[in-house]
C-alpha cells in the first residue's frame, strides 16, 4: 500500500527537493518547483490527517529498525493537525513570494531562498513527525540553522545582527534542550519517547528528571519566545524579508509549541510534569507576562512589523496559557489559538507584504492615508486586525471563547480579567493602524507611488486564501475546534 | 412568502440597500432613491412580520452552527418586532430628513455616510430578532463599528478624538464586561437562547446571577448608565442626522432593548426580586436620570443638552426594567418607542435650526419661533413627551413606570421619577418659552423662513406620531401583550 510511506514522504520530500533549487537556479522556476513541493506536502499532510482523524496513531519505523533501538516516525492526532497548519501555512505562503521578494532582496539570491524555505520545511515536518527525543533536537537544528539564513538574507543590514542574535540564543535554546535530553537518556537508558514515557513514572521525581525538564523549559522557552526569552523575536520578525518574516510567525514558534506539549503530555507525562513538579505554575505565569507585556510594547511602536511581532509574542502568552490551565478544555483552547492565530498573524503579515510592496516602508507615520490609495489590502487589514482582537464571526473569537470558557471552568477570574483586557490592548494597536491609514493625510511616501503599481493578484490570492480562512473558522468550526478538542481528549486519557 | 424568509430579508434588505448606494453612488439623485427604496421595503416586510405576530406567530430562522449547541439564529417575538418597527419607520423619516441636511449643509463623503447608515439598520435588525445572547452579541459589535464612520464623518481632530472616545467606550464594556457575562451564562445553563420564563432559573447560583445582572447592565454600554455615558456626548459631533440615528433610531435603542430583552428572556424577574437584596441597578439607574438631568440644565449647546436629556431618559427604561415588576416592563418597552418618536423629533428641529441659520445654542434661540414656526411646534410636542405631559406618547410610558413603582412601592423610584419630571420641564420649557415668547435680535429674523422642505416634512411627521400615540397606543398595547402575560 503506498500510504504506508507517507509519514516519511513528509519529511523526505522537502528535503530532497531543497538542493534541487540550487541547481534550476532561475527565480521564476524555482519558485513554481518550491510550491509544487509544498503542494505535495500539503496533500500528504491532509491524507495522515484523515488518517489520524479516524484511527488512533500510525508508527514507521525508519529503515525498518523496531523502535526502541531505531528511529521510529509516530503519527497521532497531534501531530496530524500540526502538520496540516505548517503544510498549509508554507504552500499559500509561497504563492506571494515570488513577487514580494523581487522586491526586497536581490534577484539573484531568491533561489538561496526557496531553498532554505524548503529546508525550514523539512525541520519543522521532521520535529513534528519523529517519535525520538534526540531526532527533534536534529530537526530543530536544521529548522533554526536555515531560519537564520532565511533571516539574514534582507537587504536591509540590520537583518544581519538581527539573525546573529537569534543564532546565539536559538543554538542556546537547543543546547539546553539537547542537555535535557541527554540527562533523560541517563537516568532511562533510550531515547524514544514513547519507550521514555513509559520508563519515566518508575525513575519517579527524581533530582535528575528535574533539572532535565528546567533545561527543557528554558531551552523551550528560547526556542518558542515565550516572556521573558522572547528577545530575539522582535528583531527577527522585523529586518527580514516580509514573506520569511510570514512563515516564521505562522510556523515555526508554533512548532516549539508543539514539542512543549509532547514533552508535558507525552514524555514526561501529566503526573510528573503537572502534579508533582507543576510546569504549569511557572507557564501561567509567563504567559500572563507574556499577554501583557507583548500587548504593551506593541502599542509603543511605529514599525507595524514589529508591531506585529509584540503582538506574536502576546499570543504566544494566550497559546501557552490554555495548556497552563492543565485540563483537557484548557489544552484545546490552546491548539484552537495555535490554529487560528497562524492563519491571523499570517494574514496580517501578508497584508503588510502587499504594502511593502507598493510603498517600500512599514512605519506607520509614513503609511497615513494608505487605506485611500491601498483601500482593499487595508480593508483585508482590517478585517485580520478584528479578528486578532477577537471580534465575533472571525477566528479569533473563536480562540477566545474557548479560552475564557477553559479559564471560567477553573475559576480563574484574575486570567480571565486579563484575557479581555489584552483583547482591549490588541484593539488599541490595531486602531492606531486603522486610524491613521483611514483618517490622516497622505504622506509623500505615499503620495509618491502615484502611478498605481498594480499589486500581483498572486499576493492577492494568498492573502485572500488567509482572510477567507480567518472568516471561514470564525463560523464553522467543526475541523479545528473537533480536532483540538480530540488532541487534548488523547493526551488526557493517555494517563491513567 | 414564508416566515422564515420574511426574516431572512428583514436583515437582508438593508444590505441589498448597500449594494445599490454602491452601484449608484455617481448619480446622487438616484443614490437617495436606492437608500428610500430600500428603506421603504423594509417598512413593508416589516409590516408583513408584524401581521403575522400579531396573529400568534412566531418566525424562527437558524443561520448556522458556530459551535455545537451555539448558533447565530433569528427568533421574532412581541418585544423584538416593536423594535423593528422602530427602527424601520425611523430609518425611511430619517433617510428624508438626512437628504435635506446633507446637501443642505453640503456635507462631503455623502455615499460613505449612506452605506454606514444602511449596515448600522441592518445590524439594527439583527439585535432585535436575534434568538440568542451570542447572535445579539455579534450584531452589537458590528453597529458599533458600522457607526463608528458617522461618527467621525467631519474627519477633523475634534472627531477623530469623540470617535476614540465612542470606540472606546463601547467596545470596552461589551469584550470586557459582556463578553464575559455571555460566557459565563453559557457555562452555567448550556445555552444561550433567550426563552421564556428565562434560563438562569437555578436559584443555588444565587451569587453568579446577581453579579450577572450587574455585568450585563454595564457590559450594554449602549444603555449609558453611568459612568459608561461619556461616549454619548462625544458623539455628538456627528452630524444631526447621525445623532438622530444614535438616539432614537439605533444606538442607543440597541442598548436598552437588549437590557430589557434580556431581564425578560435570560434573568427570571420573579426569581431576580427573590435573589436581589440590594437592587444596585435601580440605584444606579436612579442616580444617572438626577445628574443627566442636573447636567443638562446647565448645558448651553443644544446638541449637548439633548444628549444628557437622551442619557437620563434612557435610565428611566433601566429603572423600569430594574424594577422587575410586569407592568414597569411594560412601561420600559413603551418609553423606547415614545423616547425613540419624541427624541428624533428634538434632534431633527435642532438640525433644522442648525441648517438654516448655523446656530447652536440654546441661549441664541430668542424668537426663533418667529422665523420656524413648524419646527419649534414640533420641538414643543417633543419637549413635552420627554416632560411626560398629555396628549404626548411619553405619558403614558411614565404612566406605567410610576404604576410599576406604586405597586412595590419603591419610594425611591417614585421620587426619582417626580424630581426628574420638574427638571425635564426645567431644561426643556425655557428653549420653548423662549423661541415664541421672547423677541428675536433683528428685525429680519422675524420673516418666515423655514429649513429645506424634507427636513421639515420629516420632523413634522415624527411630532404627529408622537400625538398619534398618545391617542391610539392600542397597537403597541396588543402587541406587547403576550410578553407581559409571559413575564407573571
Amino acid at each position: 500500500m503506498p500510504s504506508t510511506h507517507l509519514p516519511l514522504l513528509q519529511v523526505v520530500i522537502p528535503l530532497l527537493a531543497a538542493p534541487i533549487c540550487i541547481i534550476l537556479h532561475e527565480k521564476t522556476l524555482t519558485w513554481l518547483f518550491t510550491f509544487l513541493v509544498t503542494l505535495t506536502s500539503f496533500i500528504i499532510a491532509c491524507l495522515l490527517f484523515q488518517h489520524a482523524a479516524q484511527d488512533q496513531v500510525l508508527t514507521y519505523a525508519i529503515g525498518g529498525w523496531a523502535a526502541p533501538w531505531g528511529i521510529e516516525y509516530y503519527l497521532d492526532r497531534l501531530t496530524a493537525f500540526m502538520l496540516v497548519i505548517i503544510t498549509g501555512l508554507a504552500t499559500f505562503i509561497i504563492l506571494a513570494a515570488k513577487h514580494s521578494l523581487e522586491t526586497e532582496i536581490a534577484a539573484d539570491r531568491a533561489y538561496l531562498v526557496y531553498c532554505a524555505y524548503l529546508l525550514n520545511l523539512t525541520g519543522l515536518l521532521g520535529v513534528l513527525m519523529t517519535g525520538d527525543a534526540f531526532n527533534i533536537f536534529v530537526f530543530i537544528e536544521i529548522a533554526s540553522l536555515s531560519s537564520y539564513a532565511l533571516i539574514s538574507i534582507s537587504r536591509d543590514r540590520r537583518s544581519l545582527y538581527a539573525a546573529f542574535k537569534y543564532l546565539i540564543l536559538g543554538t542556546l535554546g537547543a543546547s539546553f534542550i539537547l542537555i535535557a535530553i541527554g540527562l533523560l537518556y541517563a537516568v532511562t537508558g533510550t531515547l524514544n519517547i514513547l519507550d521514555l514515557a513509559e520508563r519515566l513514572p518508575e525513575v519517579g521525581n527524581s533530582g535528575t528528571v528535574f533539572t532535565a525538564m528546567v533545561f527543557f523549559t528554558i531551552g523551550i522557552g528560547l526556542k518558542a519566545a515565550i516572556f521573558p526569552l522572547h528577545l530575539w523575536l522582535p528583531d527577527a520578525y522585523s529586518y527580514s524579508p516580509s514573506i520569511v518574516s510570514t512563515f516564521l510567525a505562522g510556523t515555526s514558534t508554533k512548532v516549539f509549541i508543539y514539542v512543549l506539549i509532547r514533552f508535558i503530555f507525552t514524555l514526561f507525562g501529566i503526573e510528573l510534569s503537572l502534579e508533582q513538579v507543576g510546569m504549569n505554575e511557572l507557564l501561567m505565569l509567563m504567559s500572563i507576562g507574556a499577554i501583557l507585556y507583548g500587548s504593551f510594547q506593541a502599542i509603543k511602536q511605529d514599525s507595524i512589523k514589529r508591531l506585529l511581532a509584540f503582538s506574536s509574542i502576546a499570543q504566544i502568552g494566550y497559546m501557552i496559557l490554555g495548556i497552563s490551565l492543565a485540563t483537557a478544555a484548557g489544552l484545546a483552547a490552546g491548539l484552537i489559538h495555535v490554529f487560528n492565530h497562524a492563519i491571523i498573524k499570517v494574514s496580517l503579515f501578508l497584508c503588510l507584504a502587499n504594502i511593502i510592496y507598493y510603498t517600500n516602508t512599514d512605519s506607520i507615520k509614513q503609511l497615513a492615508g494608505i487605506g485611500r490609495r491601498m483601500p482593499l489590502t487595508m480593508s483585508l487589514f482590517t478585517v485580520a486586525g478584528l479578528s486578532l482582537i477577537g471580534v465575533p464571526l472571525t477566528a479569533g473569537f473563536i480562540s477566545k471563547w474557548f479560552l475564557i470558557k477553559a479559564a471560567m471552568a477553573n475559576g480563574y477570574l484574575a486570567i480571565v480579567a486579563v484575557i479581555v483586557f489584552s483583547s482591549i490592548l490588541a484593539l488599541v494597536y490595531i486602531w492606531k493602524i486603522i486610524e491613521v491609514a483611514y483618517f490622516h493625510p497622505e504622506t509623500e511616501a505615499v503620495l509618491q507611488q502615484t502611478e498605481q503599481r498594480q499589486t500581483p493578484w498572486l499576493m492577492y490570492l494568498s492573502l485572500f486564501l488567509f482572510i477567507g480562512a480567518c472568516v471561514y473558522f470564525g463560523v464553522q468550526t467543526h475541523i479545528n475546534v473537533g480536532m483540538a478538542e480530540a488532541v487534548a481528549a488523547d493526551l488526557f486519557r493517555l494517563q491513567p | 412568502m414564508s416566515d422564515s424568509s420574511l426574516l431572512l430579508s428583514a436583515l437582508l434588505i438593508p444590505l441589498i440597500g448597500v449594494v445599490l448606494i454602491l452601484l449608484t453612488r455617481s448619480k446622487s439623485n438616484l443614490r437617495e432613491a436606492a437608500t428610500l427604496f430600500s428603506a421603504a421595503l423594509l417598512i413593508i416586510i416589516v409590516y408583513q412580520l408584524l401581521q403575522r405576530v400579531l396573529d400568534g406567530a412566531k418566525p424562527e430562522l437558524t443561520l448556522f452552527e458556530i459551535i455545537p449547541g451555539l448558533d447565530v439564529g433569528f427568533l421574532l417575538e412581541p418585544l423584538g418586532m416593536l423594535f423593528a418597527c422602530i427602527a424601520s419607520v425611523l430609518w425611511l423619516i430619517n433617510s428624508i430628513y438626512s437628504i435635506g441636511y446633507m446637501r443642505g449643509n453640503k456635507e462631503t463623503h455623502q455615499t460613505r455616510f449612506y452605506i454606514c447608515f444602511a449596515i448600522a439598520i441592518a445590524s439594527t435588525m439583527g439585535i432585535a430578532l436575534s434568538a440568542n445572547l451570542l447572535t445579539l452579541f455579534i450584531f452589537y459589535e458590528t453597529l458599533t463599528l458600522s457607526t463608528y464612520p458617522l461618527v467621525t464623518h467631519k474627519g477633523n481632530d475634534e472627531a477623530k478624538r469623540s470617535g476614540r472616545i465612542y470606540l472606546g467606550i463601547l467596545l470596552t464594556t461589551s469584550i470586557c464586561l459582556l463578553l464575559p457575562a455571555i460566557i459565563w451564562t453559557h457555562s452555567l445553563t448550556g445555552t444561550t437562547e433567550f426563552t421564556v420564563g428565562g434560563i438562569l432559573r437555578d436559584e443555588s447560583n444565587r451569587t453568579a446571577i446577581v453579579t450577572l445582572f450587574l455585568l450585563f447592565a454595564y457590559g450594554i454600554g449602549k444603555a449609558a448608565l453611568m459612568p459608561v455615558h461619556k461616549w454619548l456626548p462625544a458623539a455628538m459631533v456627528a452630524p444631526t442626522p447621525v445623532s438622530a440615528l444614535l438616539h432614537a433610531v439605533a444606538v442607543v435603542k440597541a442598548g436598552v432593548f437588549s437590557i430589557v430583552k434580556i431581564t425578560t428572556y435570560i434573568f427570571s424577574p420573579t426569581l431576580l426580586i427573590e435573589l436581589l437584596d440590594i437592587n444596585l441597578v435601580l440605584y444606579i439607574a436612579g442616580f444617572t436620570i438626577i445628574v443627566a438631568s442636573l447636567i443638562a440644565l446647565k448645558a448651553d449647546n443644544l446638541k449637548r443638552r439633548l444628549a444628557y436629556s437622551t442619557i437620563s431618559q434612557l435610565s428611566y427604561v433601566v429603572l423600569a426594567t430594574a424594577l422587575l415588576m410586569p407592568i414597569s416592563m411594560l412601561g420600559a418597552a413603551l418609553h423606547i418607542l415614545a423616547h425613540a418618536f419624541g427624541k428624533i423629533t428634538l434632534f431633527f428641529a435642532a438640525g433644522s435650526i442648525y441648517t438654516a441659520t448655523h446656530k447652536k445654542k440654546v441661549s441664541e434661540l430668542n424668537g426663533i419661533g418667529y422665523r420656524m414656526p413648524i419646527t419649534m411646534a414640533a420641538f414643543a410636542i417633543g419637549s413635552l413627551s420627554m416632560i411626560g405631559v398629555p396628549p404626548t406618547a411619553g405619558f403614558l410610558s411614565k404612566w406605567y413606570i410610576l404604576q410599576g413603582a406604586f405597586s412595590i412601592e419603591s419610594w425611591f423610584a417614585i421620587g426619582v421619577i417626580i424630581i426628574s419630571t420638574l427638571l425635564n420641564a426645567g431644561y426643556f420649557l425655557p428653549i420653548v418659552y423662549a423661541a415664541f415668547f421672547k423677541q428675536p435680535a433683528t428685525e429680519s429674523e422675524k420673516r418666515f423662513n423655514e429649513a429645506p422642505i424634507p427636513i421639515v416634512l420629516a420632523l413634522s411627521f415624527t411630532a404627529i406620531m408622537t400625538l398619534v400615540l398618545f391617542i391610539y397606543p392600542d397597537f403597541a398595547l396588543r402587541l406587547l401583550q403576550p410578553w407581559v402575560g409571559g413575564l407573571s
